[in-house]
């Protein structure tokens, strides 16, 4: 009596029970209606105005079903012109566009920039420790503040909106730190060729080590938050691998090749500035997925800590800037009373620094990967060519080796992970 | 193994092809004599050289000059973590090279923005458009003949769309207007409508005559 009861019920998955549903008595209909649904394929523009894409980003996803089979990136919404404007003015004058490109971390892209004109110019090694290591903490603090914004942004996306606003409290004293030292707390243009516009304000290194110690517990949070959370996890574990090879082969940079397994970061494999004295660890990832290029901006963070602690507790005194009139705006107080700074002032502020002709390609490590200037001089104060060699637009072009075969959804988490910038990838 | 001991071997191999090396500022620099080889010289130094890492592609402008473009090439090796400078020299005439985005695939887009910028074309590139700028936009604004301020353009919109279902229709916006009076529809007056449409199919047709000019191919 009990045998047909038990047949009905043993069918493992809800697709079996449809289709033996189907053959009982309605078969023909649930074939007919596939057949009209299959091979059909949509094309969905996403952006560039969509808060996943972080700015304005245009991916033209072809879809089946919800599968994306084929993803078009379209970039350039936000082009400037930078490299021709800076073939029209002076080297000084073009720091101001540098706070523009990756504008999350304006400070690392000052610096970048004045130390590939000193490299041009062949002072970049006679610059003063104190300048040296101020530099250093500019570049670290900016790394914690797009870092931090780019794991807020991330968590957001993938749906915990509660990381995003703990981020945001700490950037919010990055800002005012940014504020104290520089007088800008977003437009920063802090470096100056051969030096730094002005020396540390009293206090600052204090206010530092303050804001150092609130930003760990921070860290501690957000990964409590994240690292273990089952949605964040599944959203992000084995979603948008890059392989080691793929990632060379396409150029990438930063967290995102560490993160697919390549020990590469130009802070120790080209020192520049005093990151050669400085002890800290670069973390890599083992798979190359979207959780592992998070882990790798969260151990970044840490590691940018260690480094901001040593340089704050080695820093050493002495003036800023290099000791030489032609390259280096004098006091002011001399210019108005000594005869020779105001002719420097004078050459300076027309003509700008007189940099050599010649070429050459100086890559940083900045938040976002490495940014890279070619400078291409034929001597005098302005460049006649000046490359920027954006590592966000570099990093996007492998979106439409990576989307494929990718759910519509994890888009959100791919793009999240990626952690580009649009001004600085369109320039 | 330095730079230079690299950019030695690499002139071994081709010989006459490659310029003898140059070092600024602990950079080295070499020519490429003969553009049409570069793809070739490229895939050596990846592959026996183990320059696995492209940097950058980037080209200059040496407006008045001939050849008037460089297009310049920085390599990396991540594994011995030396550069190495690869240049070619290219006349405003032929204006074209083959691709290197067989070797490397980050070639791809830094070649579509030296198209895009400079007017450069790769030959067996596998998606020569546009990168920053829009299809169908017909000057080159790297190009030193090209001024700062820039030039009046079309704007692209009109150009690449189709028409929208309500277009026309009284409570649709009519992009491309003179400004945004003129695109507020409670103003527009039908044979106004019409006038614009004419001049918007004209500035369809100009572009297309530049664009045959420049030989750009317009997408759709």
């Amino acid at each position: 009596m009990s045998a047909p009861t038990t047949t009905e019920i043993e069918f493992k998955d809800s697709a079996g029970r449809v289709a033996s549903a189907a053959m009982v008595d309605r078969a023909p209909r649930i074939e007919a209606d596939e057949q009209e649904v299959s091979g059909e394929k949509m094309v969905l523009n996403m952006g560039p105005s969509h808060p996943a894409t972080h700015g304005v980003l245009r991916i033209i996803l072809e879809l089946d079903g919800e599968i994306i089979t084929k993803a078009t990136p379209d970039v350039g919404y936000l082009h400037r012109g930078d490299e021709k404007i800076a073939e029209n003015m002076t080297y000084t004058q073009f720091i101001p566009y540098t706070d523009r490109l990756d504008y999350l971390a304006p400070l690392a892209n000052n610096v970048a920039y004045a130390l590939a004109v000193e490299k041009l110019m062949g002072i970049d090694k006679a610059l003063p420790p104190r300048c040296q290591y101020i530099r250093v903490i500019c570049c670290e603090l900016a790394r914690i503040s797009a870092h931090l914004l780019g794991l807020g942004a991330f968590a957001m996306d993938v749906g915990a909106l509660t990381v995003f606003l703990h981020t945001f409290t700490e950037r919010e004293k990055i800002y005012n730190l940014c504020e104290s030292l520089t007088g800008a707390r977003f437009t920063t243009s802090y470096t100056r060729i051969g030096g730094l516009m002005r020396d540390l304000p009293p206090g600052w290194v204090e206010q530092c080590r303050k804001f150092l110690d609130e930003v760990v517990v921070n860290f501690d949070e957000s990964e409590k938050l994240l690292t273990r959370n089952r949605i964040f996890v599944d959203r992000t574990r084995d979603i948008g691998v890059i392989t080691r090879e793929q990632a060379i082969d396409f150029g990438l940079s930063g967290p995102n090749l560490r993160g697919s397994g390549v020990n590469h970061d130009v802070r120790k494999a080209e020192p520049y500035l005093v990151y050669d004295q400085l002890d800290f660890e670069v973390p890599i990832g083992s798979v190359g997925d979207c959780y592992d290029r998070y882990l790798v901006r969260m151990e970044e963070m840490r590691q940018s800590v260690r480094i901001l602690r040593q340089c704050l507790d080695k820093l050493p005194g002495g003036p800023v800037n290099i000791p030489d009139g032609k390259t280096v705006l004098p006091e002011k107080k001399k210019v108005l009373t000594s005869m020779e700074e105001l002719i420097h002032q004078f050459i300076l502020v027309t003509q700008g620094v007189d940099a050599p002709p010649g070429e050459i390609y100086f890559g940083a490590e900045n938040p976002k990967g490495e940014l890279g200037f070619y400078i291409n001089s034929k001597g005098g104060g302005t460049p006649h060519r000046l490359k920027i060699r954006a590592p966000s637009f570099v990093n996007l072009s492998i979106l439409s080796a990576l989307l494929p075969g990718h759910m519509m959804s994890d888009t959100v988490s791919i793009l999240g992970s990626l952690d580009f910038v649009m001004g600085e990838c369109d320039r | 193994m330095s730079a230079m001991d690299l950019a030695m071997r690499l002139g071994k191999e081709f010989g006459e092809l490659i310029s003898a090396p140059t070092e600024f500022r602990g950079e080295v620099t070499l020519w490429v004599a003969d553009g049409e080889r570069i793809a070739e010289v490229c895939a050596f130094a990846k592959g026996e050289l183990k320059f696995d890492y492209l940097v950058d592609v980037t080209s200059i402008d040496n407006y008045g000059e001939d050849p008037r473009f460089v297009v310049v090439y920085h390599l990396q090796g991540l594994t011995h973590l030396r550069h190495l400078r690869l240049k070619v020299a290219l006349g405003e005439e032929k204006g074209e090279l083959p691709t290197v985005s067989g070797v490397w695939r980050t070639a791809d887009w830094h070649e579509r923005e030296i198209y895009d910028m400079m007017g450069i074309r790769f030959r067996g590139h596998p998606d020569l458009r546009r990168i920053l700028m829009w299809d169908g936009y017909p000057y080159f604004p790297l190009r030193k003949d090209f001024p700062l301020a820039g030039k009046q353009t079309d704007l692209p919109e009109v150009a690449f769309t189709e028409p929208s279902p309500m277009m026309g229709g009284p409570f649709v916006t009519v992009a491309g207007g003179v400004d945004t009076i003129a695109r507020e529809p409670r103003v527009r007056i039908p044979e106004s409508d019409a006038l614009e449409a004419n001049a918007r199919l004209e500035r369809r047709r100009d572009l297309g005559r530049a664009d045959e000019q420049h030989g750009n191919v317009r997408k759709g």
